[in-house]
């Protein structure tokens, strides 16, 4: 499946991924990071129960220094 | 001298300086700056996370705990009202629930003047779902008391352009959003040293938020300690209120009397 993370496309072979599974290929667990799927945030509490799907586009976030 | 706390959003903080985190050399950098400054809010921007970074890369945040400091992500870079506020709930999300944010909206890449129209816009919805908005906006005073109505929570026009170091260009606009706001008003943009701090602070803003006057000069870490001591130099000037100007008749401070007698 096609995923568009940070407004890259990005092909998986899995057609069953939950947003856990993607932090976790993407060395992201633990970090502090916020994630809005199509426009829509998705909670933390939910990334193990939350499924891509095919063409899903992803925008993952942190905090940086900013004035 | 008494409390003189800021309050912002009912919530308390005994600095009345504000400061960003970008443009420094490096974390260890930004937080030596940032204690000797003794701010107690930092702003922070929200970006797109490196992927494919090293699992033990150091962020901002170890540097930086949000149990030490309250955050202000900001929304710098947003040129549009729904941007501003994707921007913003993200920010939500990554703290935990925080509320407190600075909204701004930019008009023009070359200036980076805010765009009113969009600010307004975004600040409706914003405060509708709960945020705390500390608002940057330019000095109309129209303008400020819109944000006000709307429900914003403090008010911060700039003083000059982003980032330009100019100071306060119009004290007389800052004197009038002042005066007919009742939310904290803070300077956000343009202060370039000590004094600017001083001034903006004798007006009676309630604060100021600044960045770049740090990080850019060339010991910022001695800047922050200059900068400090300018908010609260000119906050107790403005509590203390000054002595009127009085241009043409000079007053001595020393007796008139007692003096000793002319030789001839």
């Amino acid at each position: 499946m096609q995923i568009w993370i940070n407004g890259k496309q990005n092909d998986f072979e899995s057609e069953k991924m939950k947003i856990a599974d993607l932090v976790g290929i993407l060395n992201l667990t633990g970090k502090r990071i916020a994630i809005e799927r199509n426009g829509e945030i998705i909670p933390r509490s939910l990334y193990a129960e939350t499924l891509l799907k095919n063409g899903d586009k992803l925008e993952i976030v942190g905090a940086v220094g900013g004035g | 001298m008494m409390n003189d706390d800021l309050i912002v959003a009912g919530k308390r903080y005994n600095s009345r300086l504000l400061v960003g985190t970008g443009k420094y050399k490096d974390f260890t950098e930004t937080r030596a700056a940032i204690e000797a400054s003794g701010a107690q809010i930092i702003t922070v921007a929200i970006r797109r996370t490196n992927i494919g970074q090293k699992a033990g890369e150091p962020s901002l945040l170890d540097f930086l705990p949000p149990r030490e400091f309250t955050y202000l992500p900001n929304t710098a870079g947003c040129y549009t009202a729904d941007d501003a506020i994707r921007t913003l709930r993200l920010a939500r999300e990554l703290l935990d629930g925080h509320s407190l944010v600075k909204l701004e909206v930019l008009g023009d890449p070359h200036t980076l003047y805010p765009n009113v129209i969009e600010t307004i816009s975004a600040a409706k919805t914003l405060v509708k779902e709960g945020f705390d908005v500390m608002v940057y906006t330019s000095d109309d005073p129209i303008v400020a008391k819109q944000l006000e109505d709307i429900g914003c929570c403090a008010i911060m026009p700039l003083a000059s352009l982003i980032g330009s170091g100019m100071g306060i260009l119009n004290p007389w606009n800052l004197q009038i959003i002042i005066d007919t706001v009742k939310v904290p008003v803070l300077v956000d943009a343009g202060v370039g040293t000590a004094s600017d701090a001083a001034i903006a602070m004798e007006l009676g803003c309630a604060g100021i938020l600044m960045n770049t006057a740090i990080a850019g000069a060339k010991n910022p870490i001695l800047m922050a300690s200059a900068m400090k001591k300018a908010v609260e130099a000119g906050r107790e000037a403005f509590l203390a209120g000054r002595m009127p100007k009085k241009l043409y008749s000079a007053s001595p401070s020393s007796p008139t009397s007692g003096m000793i007698e002319r030789i001839d």
